[in-house]
């Protein structure tokens, strides 16, 4: 175990340079092709500290401090998958794959996807992509942060959603990430999503944590390519237990008049750090970003967005909410660059947050940064209680005052679950939320089965 | 001057391209020097220098060790990066600690003032003079590091109140000066602070006492004139219970090709039921249109509403130096205080401004309001950095913040980063901010009314800005549209 004060990613180098052959042998040349250099980084760069800038209530450091066990030998985890994960998106009809730990699993409807659809793990592809998958990872999300490059360093594997040229799919795209095992673990997920030209494609990816699961760790990297016209809908939902940290960082870059619309929801978690790095490189492009967090017990989320507007006439939004009860931390930083010669950008920033118990607390930081005069930006921040007078009115109604506060909070989270576009998704999200606003835990033991039979039966 | 590069360059656009590139062309109206026997130190920084300083000024024991003190812990700090400014490396050794205008007997009225010196305030508009005073104010007015008179200080001292320089006050309250000093901004605040708390030559000392309402706007003026100097005065405010103060601070320095540095510190105290109004308006040397010369503008001012209802209010203009980092803030730490921040920051120019305030409440029901209006033209940026802060036992804290800035040229930069840190279930906090550029729809409603575009922006600008001119205190607000006018002459009416 390392001492707090020295950079907790040393002993992953130590346990890099130890095993770097086991490491290499069971993995592909583009991922190899990246290790010395993302080495540099881990070794020579110190994690931010807490109150550092853009890390005002995450340690990074205490997060990677604990000594993870690591699957370095690609030792196939052999949980029962269906029995074991609680999936809170049942009965919705997708392409499913499952991510135990860090180990991919390929369910049968995989093989049932349209033509011009890939959607495999890495170790999938034929030696003459490699050069392809060379072209894209580790390119868009770069090297420059120690988390990051420790993500690079220690990758093994990784899941692919390519999308050609002009391909819609209809159904849309899976991925149950599940945290299983009696060891303190760290899962190192890596994820590359290409959609070509033209093409439109959704994805729901949801993270929990298996139930016999003790403190474990998912730093995840997606790197996600938008090129002109592409659409992509992305849903990333954390139902995870107490114990678990996550470290996650999606990296996007967009072309020419391609639309993207993530929605982050948090609804139960550890610790959780996002980072959203989005360019928007193309002109006319649409971005949304919604998120949505419900903290209580000593949860800690803490969002992080950057938006660079690099072409003209892009528009983007970013909404994000936060109901924190007991003793929850929330934090949220934003922000919106705007390059020079951008003009005509149109670009919008919301953070809502509703403090539920005298013990939350909630750091805001939403930024403007802007090197264009031709612009429409603007940001909001409001942090609050719910409205007395509503929750009294309410009650001369017959409302409990504590149904009262749920369909309040439940109000307040609307204009983020409105933003989903995947048919049935909306309405089990406001299932989920008005579960979790009431106290029991969001995950659906009625639909253990639900996800991999649905999976099953389209196979 | 300003080149407007921009695809769709319309009609209303290329209209406008004479006015803009006057903006950053304006001259700087006080950029003139005064020839008055200066007294300097050669440049450099140690502990002798501190102890010269302090010896110069014949102070007690317990000021050189408060200097020393800072001035050790100084060595020990590196120079802050955090801001969004881009600060080239300034050689503290290089500059003069003390510039003294040179001391002849000491002048009894204003007939024995250096006439010269006289002339200087007269171009800056300060009324030193008897038909200003008709104004009402009483001017302590700063030159280089000394303060060289205060006006009506006699017609103040029978009302109790103490306005005087700083030295003074040492030498003639030194009870309340050690009580106070270095009780709101601490030498250990930061790199400018500890910097000011070892050399700081002069400065304004205010106190009020309880109940008195001080019947006349105090005023400062502050003048760096001797190239090669830095100016690091320090202002102590103090309002005792029920007390009232609204207090002017004006800021000019002659044009030089070297940058100069100012590093102050105003700290306040506001007691029980009393309010203090800080006004200022900042029109330091900016630099010329490349960027060459201008102040270096780090001022750490802060206020301690330490008392139950209570109330402090800063509003400043800000258009001059060539970089400002400058934080106004209120600590709210009296029940029911409420604190205020009222500002226009405009930059041209190479110009450079990171600038805002934090409040920080601590009390319960304390309620703060931020209204800052950033105007950026042409190669400037200009940043709102903010602070609001609800302690978790600051129950039914209110706060408001809006921050709008305008950009006037496509080559400016205007960038906001507020903080907002709530540990409290009963806050309310709010912060809203919007970028844009004049809306062609305005100007174009203006020009269809007659208004030639020149006018429009000049109407635009002023009613942009009137929501925080009109917390000026008259005669200031006077000065302040006039500078506003000044700094955006040719686009302003």
């Amino acid at each position: 175990m390392m001492s707090a004060s020295a950079n907790p990613l040393l002993q992953y180098a130590d346990l890099y340079n130890e095993h770097s052959a086991t490491i290499n042998n069971c993995s592909l040349s583009p991922l190899n092709a990246l290790r010395a250099s993302a080495l540099q980084v881990v070794v020579g760069q110190q994690l931010p500290a807490r109150g550092s800038e853009d890390y005002e209530r995450t340690s990074l450091a205490e997060m990677f401090a604990p000594d993870y066990g690591l699957n370095i030998s690609r030792l196939q985890v052999t949980a029962d998958v269906a029995a074991a994960f609680h999936c809170g998106v049942p009965a919705m009809s997708t392409y499913l794959a499952v991510v135990v730990n860090d180990t991919i699993h390929l369910s049968k409807s995989l093989s049932r996807l349209p033509e011009g659809v890939r959607f495999c793990r890495f170790s999938d592809l034929s030696e003459t992509d490699y050069e392809w998958l060379a072209g894209y990872y580790g390119k868009i999300a770069g090297l420059s942060r120690p988390e990051v490059a420790l993500n690079t360093l220690l990758a093994q594997d990784g899941l692919l959603v390519r999308v050609n040229k002009g391909v819609h799919l209809s159904k849309p795209l899976q991925i149950v990430n599940l945290m299983a095992g009696g060891n303190p673990v760290m899962a190192v997920r890596r994820l590359l999503v290409v959609m070509e030209e033209d093409s439109e494609a959704q994805l729901l990816i949801c993270d929990h944590t298996g139930l016999g699961a003790v403190e474990c760790m998912s730093s995840s990297v997606s790197e996600i390519v938008l090129e002109r016209n592409a659409r992509l809908d992305l849903y990333d939902m954390e139902e995870a237990s107490d114990a678990t940290s996550r470290c996650s960082a999606m990296y996007v870059t967009q072309q020419e008049g391609s639309h993207l619309l993530i929605d982050e929801i948090t609804l139960n978690c550890g610790r959780t750090r996002n980072d959203f790095d989005i360019r928007l490189e193309g002109e006319h492009c649409d971005t949304f970003v919604g998120g949505m967090a419900i903290g209580s017990a000593h949860q800690k989320i803490d969002n992080h967005t950057n938006i660079v507007h690099a072409a003209p006439r892009c528009h983007s939004h970013q909404l994000f909410k936060y109901v924190l009860s007991d003793e929850a931390d929330g934090a949220f930083e934003g922000s919106i660059y705007v390059a020079p010669g951008a003009v005509h950008t149109e670009s919008y920033q919301s953070n809502r947050n509703i403090i539920a118990s005298v013990g939350a607390r909630m750091h805001s930081k939403p930024q403007l940064e802007i090197y264009c005069d031709d612009v429409k930006c603007s940001h909001g921040s409001a942090t609050g209680q719910l409205d007395q007078e509503a929750l009294f009115y309410m009650r001369t109604r017959g409302i409990p005052e504590a149904d009262a506060r749920r369909m309040l909070m439940q109000a307040f989270m609307s204009d983020v679950i409105d933003s989903v576009r995947m048919p049935g998704l909306n309405d089990r999200l406001r299932q989920l939320v008005d579960r979790r606003l009431s106290g029991d835990a969001a995950h659906c033991i009625d639909c253990r089965h639900s996800c991999a039979d649905d999976a099953s039966k389209q196979s | 001057m300003t080149k407007i590069v921009s695809e769709n360059n319309d009609t209303s656009r290329s209209q406008l391209d004479p006015t803009l590139s006057e903006v950053t062309n304006g001259d700087y109206k006080y950029g003139f020097t005064t020839d008055i026997e200066t007294d300097i130190l050669p440049p450099s920084l140690n502990e002798d220098v501190v102890r010269f300083i302090s010896a110069k000024k014949g102070e007690p024991e317990w000021l050189l060790d408060f200097r020393l003190k800072a001035f050790r812990y100084w060595k020990t700090l590196t120079m802050p990066r955090w801001a969004h400014l881009d600060i080239p490396e300034i050689d503290y050794q290089a500059i003069s600690y003390w510039a003294a205008p040179k001391k002849k007997e000491g002048p009894k009225s204003l007939d024995e003032v250096d006439p010269e010196l006289l002339d200087t305030f007269n171009r800056l508009g300060i009324p030193l003079q008897e038909q200003k005073a008709l104004a009402g104010m009483a001017v302590d007015a700063v030159m280089d590091s000394v303060s060289v008179k205060t006006t009506h200080r006699e017609k103040l001292a029978e009302m109790g109140i103490i306005f005087c320089s700083i030295s003074e006050a040492v030498k003639d309250y030194p009870d309340l000066v050690k009580r106070y000093l270095g009780s709101v901004v601490s030498y250990r605040d930061n790199f400018f602070a500890a910097l000011n708390s070892a050399v700081f030559s002069d400065g304004s000392f205010v106190y009020i006492p309880k109940g008195v309402r001080c019947p006349m706007e105090l005023s400062t003026y502050f003048r760096i004139n001797a190239s090669g100097t830095g100016q690091f005065e320090r202002t102590l405010i103090v309002a005792d219970d029920d007390a009232y103060v609204s207090y002017l601070e004006g800021c000019t320095a002659p044009m030089r090709d070297e940058n100069q540095l100012h590093a102050a510190i105003v700290e306040i105290i506001v007691e029980d039921r009393a309010e203090v109004k800080y006004s200022t308006v900042q029109n330091w040397y900016a630099g010329d249109a490349q960027g060459r010369g201008g102040v270096y503008n780090f001022v750490t001012k802060r206020g301690l509403c330490r008392g139950d209802n209570c109330k402090l209010s800063w509003t400043q203009v800000e258009t001059g130096s060539a970089i400002t980092w400058k934080y106004p803030s209120c600590v709210l730490a009296g029940d029911n205080s409420v604190g205020e921040f009222y500002s226009v920051a405009v930059t041209r120019g190479r110009q450079q401004a990171d600038t805002g305030t934090k409040m920080i409440h601590i009390g319960r029901n304390t309620r703060s309001t931020i209204v800052s209006k950033g105007i950026s033209a042409g190669h400037s940026q200009n940043s709102y950095r903010g602070l609001v802060k609800v302690a978790a036992k600051a129950d039914g804290v209110r706060n408001y913040t809006q921050c709008d800035s305008l950009l006037l040229g496509p080559d400016c930069g205007a960038h906001t980063f507020p903080y907002i840190d709530v540990q409290n279930d009963s806050a309310v906090v709010e912060h809203e901010a919007t970028t844009s550029k004049i809306s062609e729809d305005q100007l174009f409603y203006c020009n269809q009314r007659g208004i030639p575009t020149e006018e429009a922006v000049g109407l635009i600008v002023n009613g942009y800005a009137k929501e925080v001119m009109n917390k000026l205190p008259m005669e200031f607000a006077v000065e302040a549209q006039k500078l506003l006018q000044i700094s955006l002459e040719g686009s302003v009416g």
